[in-house]
């Protein structure tokens, strides 16, 4: 994604 | 629900209910503002309206963009809804009547006399007392009887001053590990001291067996010495850093953490973070005074934007100086983003009433050290276990749904609905809110959070330079150079003399220089 970084998270769900 | 915030420099979007972080551009964060409320058309107008003049915002980059926000909901990881409701009270109804930890109240008394201390001088609004080892070992057993199929028990020394009664800590331990094995538990035992009486011996002792000693020194030594005063008025900064540092020291600097108060009369207290810093410590916390609104050393609504601000400096610094190398850790600061608690536990929090509870010296129980002699809070005690299942039902409630104020709050799988304690001093009620805590809480979260962009975005850069270094040692080697693809020539022609597939490299004279490889 060009704009958008994400991070490793643990999912709560 | 999402919370859209910037800071030093950062556009971050936290999606509460999954816990995703999401490190963003000034378009894709207006972009992920617009979303929920505007359809496709309506936000590409919007954001070309606001940066049409940029060569890189297109209308289908936009479009691109709002497609990468529909994966990421999709995905759930942006915009997810709210299912865990239903879980709040399952956890401490699963758990039933199961203890975990206690905090052992071995000393209701004090060599200092903090102007602060929310225990009136240790003695918690009542007499002076020691804890026997009797209720000391009978506490151990009690905390086994009542701790179901949990293995991890915990147990914190506290006070007062518990080194005024050294010895049967001492005792207590000892009683705790000859018998926790029968029983197939393990003892992890902890120390809050104001160290005025660590002596070798202590120190000795707490390297063995405490497995985190919490330290009270509140700063710079004007301050500290301001509060923290023996009860000939005099400070004791200079007689307990030394016995700090060197208890430090020979825990290897691990395993402890320097516990400091700031108040009205030291807003900026990062200034004492790094006296402590200083002195050499690198585990550091800080926390606003509990006190009435009347006191003079609660903080106070102009103190508010100082301390924010605070909050955030604090940050920025903690970035610096893990740049440099010189790294140290704030309480407040450390999130564990891949492996930090579960959904159960970011609902339940604290547990104070339910898995921990404090004991009195004379082995009366209580929801938690801070309700320790306020007389309606006492459930019972070590030998007849709790007597109040009302005042205990109060505490089963308190999780991050209990509050209607938090229903809105973006931080409450952070804080699991605030301290019982706080809200009970401020509002009267332990499902209450202590809204000026709450301020704090989110801006130290949202700092917090900050640190791990940032943090992230360093180890990417870290990586794309290492990446890149590597490439240049292959490309300016002198027996070749590398083409796209990863194909080894020289003089235009394979080294080998053969097409190179990539696919057996073990008999290739070039593969030292192949990428595949």
């Amino acid at each position: 994604m060009k704009r958008i970084k994400t991070l490793e998270t643990r999912n709560l769900c | 629900m999402v919370h859209q915030y910037k800071l030093n420099g950062y556009n971050i979007v936290l999606d509460s209910c999954s816990g995703s972080i999401h490190s963003v551009d000034d378009v894709a964060y207006d972009i992920i503002g617009l979303f929920p409320d505007h359809t496709e058309e309506e936000i590409i107008s919007a954001i070309m309206e606001r940066y049409g003049d940029r060569p890189d915002v297109t209308p289908e980059d936009i479009r691109e963009c709002i497609a990468d926000v529909n994966w990421l909901k999709e995905e759930g990881r942006l915009f997810t809804e709210d299912t865990f409701a239903p879980l709040a009270g399952t956890f401490k109804q699963r758990s039933g009547d199961v203890i975990k930890a206690l905090c052992l109240h071995v000393s209701h008394t004090c060599n200092l006399n903090c102007e602060y201390c929310f225990a009136s001088q240790g003695r918690y609004h009542g007499d002076r007392a020691l804890m026997s080892l009797e209720v000391g070992k009978r506490a151990i057993d009690f905390l086994i009887e009542k701790s179901g199929t949990r293995r991890n028990l915990e147990v914190d020394f506290f006070g007062g001053e518990p080194l005024m009664n050294w010895d049967v800590c001492k005792e207590i331990v000892a009683y705790a590990r000859s018998i926790e094995k029968e029983h197939g538990k393990n003892f992890r035992f902890t120390l809050t001291t104001n160290g005025m009486l660590i002596d070798r011996d202590v120190i000795d002792f707490a390297n063995k067996e405490m497995s985190n000693v919490v330290l009270s020194l509140d700063g710079r030594r004007e301050v500290h010495d301001r509060t923290r005063k023996d009860y000939a008025g005099n400070g004791s900064f200079d007689r307990i850093v030394p016995k700090f540092q060197e208890l430090v020291r020979s825990r290897n600097g691990k395993n402890y953490y320097m516990r400091g108060t700031f108040t009205h009369l030291n807003p900026d207290f990062t200034e004492d973070l790094y006296t402590m810093t200083d002195l050499g410590f690198t585990e550091l916390s800080m926390e606003p005074v509990v006190a009435a609104k009347n006191d003079p050393l609660a903080l106070t609504e102009e103190d508010l934007p100082i301390v924010m601000e605070q909050y955030e400096k604090l940050a920025v610094e903690m970035i610096r100086r893990r740049r440099e190398g010189r790294p140290f850790t704030f309480y407040h600061y450390m999130l564990d983003l891949t492996s930090g608690p579960c959904i159960y536990k970011r609902i339940s929090g604290c547990g104070a009433g339910t898995e921990y509870m404090a004991v009195t010296p004379w082995g009366d129980l209580y929801p938690c050290h801070q309700f320790v002699g306020e007389e309606a809070f006492c459930l019972g005690n070590i030998w007849d276990g709790v007597k109040k299942p009302e005042v205990q039902a109060d505490f089963r409630k308190c999780n991050a749904y209990a509050r209607p104020d938090c229903a809105d709050c973006w931080a409450r799988f952070y804080c699991s609905g605030g301290c019982a304690a706080n809200a009970y001093h401020a509002s009267g009620d332990v499902t209450g809110i202590y809204e000026y805590g709450c301020k704090l809480f989110r801006k130290r979260i949202e700092c917090a959070i900050m640190m791990k962009v940032a943090e992230d975005e360093d180890k990417e850069k870290d990586n794309k330079e290492e990446a890149a270094g590597a490439a240049d040692q292959i490309t300016d080697s002198p027996e070749g150079t590398v083409q796209k693809g990863g194909d080894t020539k020289e003089n235009g022609k394979e080294k080998n003399g053969t097409d190179c597939t990539g696919d057996d490299c073990s008999d290739c004279d070039t593969e030292d220089f192949h990428t595949r490889c």
